[in-house]
This record gives structure tokens, sequence and C-alpha cells, in this order.
């Protein structure tokens, strides 16, 4: 399994004055079982780009293709991409509609013609794997917290079981604890599930935490393309792009300014503990 | 002087099932007391569903006390007379800048406010100049709202409260949906309105790295105030606020993380810069 971007380049409202180019000349590749964070400024293309990646948009120029195929090719199946890869939007818990937990999450396996048993079972494992317990599954979701409406949004896409997963800022607006039970229950996706994940963020520290590689776009172009520790040692380049790194990444760069010679390539809290402890003891 | 007081304020409402019929009560604000003095920077933290949005609506009377009393300027929120002085004195922003813009014109969208006061037009013209001026987004008044950042529309909705000449902003979670350059933009704007003009700022936010420029912070849970203090005393305490599924910022965090090893530095750090200095000390 993998996608394949390849110098994609895509603008709105082609060829007139309003032109805005929001991808400009693309390419990566995303393999199978990968936790990919993709970062940048509001307006840099972010969610053009995973637009693309399940098919919403088409590339006016470069193709896609997934697991070999081109997603442009006339006779592709757009429908069965769009359950392959799922995309989970800012705010999901807006577009939950249906009278009770279980109708809502069974929405999408309904979509994609299954029996009515295997859409139950669906259901069910995917309400299971986000974490909301048997008694929530006949009550409104309208009733429910924001964390666990946003879980069952989650799970309305797990239903109809994704290879790869997209979730664009799924912890805005929720408090410190609901933020770090979603990206636990991300992390679990990938682990035990295998589902690849593409997490966009704001947040360079969680992006550091759960990430294994991270894009950066910039103007609408790929600007890098690395491991968190690589890219996150470019402190001066990110904040120029109006980005920034973890708060404990600029720690250690303070430390070194201050003439501590303590390690750099720090990204996390545990890593900045270590480093910290060494030049202490 | 207090710009906002409460005493024993509370706030119940009806929890209905799907037939709409009553199947239970909700309090939703218990026995506040609140005492907000004109020019302070207050954060309020808290889970989702603490109350903290309940309380900031109270603060400009969208929402009237079910119980007890708050005053917003000396003034009673529960008179109906007052309310349009409320509205002026106590401005509101909220999380999602898109719903708040209706101007086509950032210039005009500013004007708005004091239009709708009444406000003579060569008035408005030197409201909207130096509302404008203050967020730092005056090369922008002939822009469109739409092609805005994100940040830059929050500083735009934040102009078109002060153009309202308020004592008191509350901003209802204004840095959830922006990107790190936005969310610098917007606490450096509050930063500034609060030290040079002197106007109140109470800030809800879910991001504790902004809550260290506050003076005061209230952390609120179940309805209730549960802790009070200034940020360095309130982040002193990592487990409590866990317990309430809050968190520390990362550098208050790596100081905590360092003393549980037995490392002698202090408690309740909130820079990189305090953090630093201490271990420079300890070397």
């Amino acid at each position: 399994m993998s996608i394949i971007v390849n110098h994609v380049s895509y603008s709105y409202n082609p060829g007139t004055a309003m032109e805005v180019k929001a991808l400009n000349d693309i390419s990566f590749t995303v393999s199978d079982g990968e936790f990919i964070g993709l970062i940048g400024h509001t307006g840099c293309g972010k969610s053009t780009l995973v637009q693309h990646l399940n098919g919403l948009l088409k590339p006016q120029q470069g193709e896609i293709c997934y697991n070999g195929e081109n997603i442009s090719d006339a006779d592709y199946d757009l429908r069965a991409l769009r359950s392959r890869v799922g995309l989970i939007f800012q705010y999901p818990e807006h577009q939950l509609f249906e009278e009770d937990v279980f109708t809502d999450v069974s929405f999408g396996p309904r979509n994609q013609g299954l029996s009515d048993s295997e859409i139950e079972m669906r259901a069910y494992e995917a309400l299971t794997q986000v974490g909301i317990p048997d008694e929530y599954f006949y009550q409104s979701p309208f009733d429910l917290s924001g964390g666990e409406k946003r879980r069952i949004a989650i799970a309305g896409v797990l239903a109809m079981k994704p290879e790869v997963l997209i979730l664009d800022e799924p912890t805005a607006g929720l408090d410190p604890k609901g933020r770090e039970d979603i990206l636990n229950l991300i992390r679990n996706l990938h682990e035990k599930e295998h589902i690849t994940i593409i997490l966009v963020s704001h947040s360079m520290e969680d992006i550091a935490e759960y990430a294994d590689r991270i894009l950066v776009m910039h103007e609408a172009k790929l600007v890098y393309d690395d491991s968190p520790r690589s890219v996150f040692a470019h402190e001066e380049e990110l904040k120029a792009m109006g980005l920034s790194v973890p708060a404990v990444t600029s720690i250690m760069h303070l430390l070194r300014e201050k003439g501590v010679g303590v390690r750099q390539d720090v990204i996390t809290i545990e890593e900045g503990l270590k480093a910290c402890l060494e030049i202490l003891h | 002087m207090s710009i906002i007081k409460s005493e024993k304020l509370a706030y119940e409402y009806f929890r209905r099932d799907k037939d709409g019929a009553v199947d239970g009560i909700v309090r939703a604000l218990n026995d506040i007391d609140l005492d907000i003095s004109q020019g302070d920077f207050v954060a309020i933290l808290g889970h989702n569903g603490s109350g903290k949005s309940t309380l900031a609506k109270h603060m400009n009377a969208i929402l009237y006390p079910s119980e007890g009393t708050i005053w917003v300027n000396g003034m009673d929120s529960k008179e109906p007379e007052h309310l349009w002085e409320i509205r002026r004195s106590a401005g509101m922003v909220f999380q999602n800048p898109d719903n708040q813009i209706i101007g086509n014109v950032v210039e005009e969208d500013v004007g708005f406010g004091p239009e709708n006061m009444g406000v003579p037009t060569k008035e408005i013209w030197e409201r909207v100049e130096e509302s404008l001026k203050a967020v730092g987004m005056y090369a922008y008044r002939k822009s469109a709202p739409g092609k805005l950042s994100g940040g830059q529309k929050q500083r735009v909705a934040i102009a078109g409260v002060l153009a309202m000449h308020p004592k008191c902003i509350v901003l209802d979670e204004p840095t959830a949906m922006l990107d790190p350059m936005g969310r610098r933009e917007v606490i450096r704007a509050l930063r500034a309105l609060n030290d040079v003009e002197n106007i109140t700022v109470i800030l809800i936010t879910h991001y504790m790295e902004e809550v260290i420029y506050a003076n005061k912070v209230f952390v609120m849970d179940q309805g209730n105030i549960v802790m009070e203090g200034t940020p360095r005393q309130v982040f002193s305490h990592v487990e409590e606020l866990e317990q309430l599924r809050l968190t520390v910022p990362q550098v208050t965090r790596l100081a905590h993380e360092l003393r549980k090893t037995g490392v002698r530095i202090p408690e309740g750090i909130l820079t990189a810069e305090e953090f630093a200095e201490a271990i420079c000390r300890l070397l």
C-alpha cells in the first residue's frame, strides 16, 4: 500500500485574475504504516493537499497514485478510494446528524452497500475502538461532551475500515486531557490496527511526540520532508514561516546560547529531562 | 476599582430529553464570587464543560444569573435598562473569526459597532483608525476580511470591540483555531491593550502558554472556581491541574520532572529564560 504524489500542482480559479496557487509541484510518497505530521500556517495549502489524497480534488498537473493506480484515470473507483482513505475534517462533530450514536456511525458502511449484520459489526467495532461504551449507543450524539462527540465522528470514518486516516486538527477546541485522549486514540489506531496516519496540527509539541516523519508546507510548496528531529533543528526557518518548534527544543537552543553544552536534538519532554540530567550530573 | 464583581452567582438550566420534556436541572455555575479590577489581565482555565463559557456570557449579559448577582462596571446585569451599557463596557470575542466578521472591508467591519451606537461619522473614523492601530492591523484597513489569515481576522474582531471603547474585553478561546503565528499575534495584541490602554482582559483558553502573561488565573471545575492565584502559584500545582484535565506549559513541566529526580530547581517556572537561568545557577 502506498500513496505516490508526483509533481502535483493545483490552483484555485485558474486562468483568471483571482488565480491562487495552492499546490506548487508537490512530490512525496507515503508508505504503509507511517505516522506523518503535516504542518504549515493557515492558507499554506495543507487542506488542498489532503483533499487531493482522497480524490475530493484532482491534480491539475502531475498525478497521484494509490496502490499503483492513477486516481485521475477515467475508470478509477473514487468511491472505493474514499472508504480506504478516510478524511476527518476540523470539528468533525458538526457533521453528526443521526438520532442516536449507533445509527450515525452506521451511515458510512450503509453507504458502502454492506449487509445489515456487517454494518452492525462495523459500527460496533468502530465505537469500541474509540472507547465509547455500550450505554451511549442509543443516546443522541448531541447530548454527549465535545470530546465524546469527536470520538464518535472518528468512529464514523473508522467504520468504513480505512487503510489511511487523515485528520485535520483533530484536537482543536479540546481541553488538554481531551487532546491527549484523542492523540492516544490515534496512536492506538496506528499501532494496533496498522492504519497509516496523516495528522495535520498546529501543535509542534504534539507532532514531535507522535509523528515519525514531518511534511512542512509553505506558500504552496513542500519545504521539508524529514524526521521530526531534523525538521525541528531549523528553528529560525520555521519561525520565519509562522511556525515554531516544541517549547522544549527552544529551551535547549537558549541554553546553548548561554554557553551551556546541552544536547540540541531534543524534541520531547523525556529527551529534555535526560539532556538536562546529563549536564547536571 | 472593580470592573466585574459577582456574589453567589449561580446559573441553572433544564436538561431535556429528545421529546423536549425536562428530565433534570444542570447547575452550570455554582455560587461564584469574583472580583476583577480595572486593568487586570485575567485568564480562566478549565476543562470542556467546566462552566468557563457560561461565566463569560454573564459578563456581558448574554446570560443572566439564576441566583446571585453580577455587576459589570458597577451595573447589575439583571436590570434591563443597563443592557446596552453593559455590552458596551464589556466586549466579547469568540472562537471562530469567520462567524464574527460581517463587513466587506476591514474598516467597515470595525466601524459597525460604533455606528450602531449612534457615534457621529467623523468620530467613527477616528475610532476605527485608533482601534486598528492598537491591534497592528491599520495597514490592512482597505482589505477584504476573507483574504486575511486567522490571526489577522481575530485581531480585526478585537478592533471591532475596541471601537466601542470598552473597559473590558472578554475572549472565549480566541486562539483555538489559529496557527502558532496567529496565536502569537493575538496574545501580543492583548498584552499591548492591557499595558498601554489599561483595558481589562479576560482570556479563556486551553493553551497554558498563553496564561503566563496574566496577573490572575482562575481555574474552574463543575461550575466552581477551584483554584485562584498568579500563574506561578497555579502552575506550581502540576498534579492537581492534571486531576482537573488540565496541564502546565512544557517548560514548567520540564522543571517539574527535573525536581522529581531531586534537582533543586524552583516550582512554577514559566518561561524558557527563567528555566535557563535556573539551570545556569545549578552548574
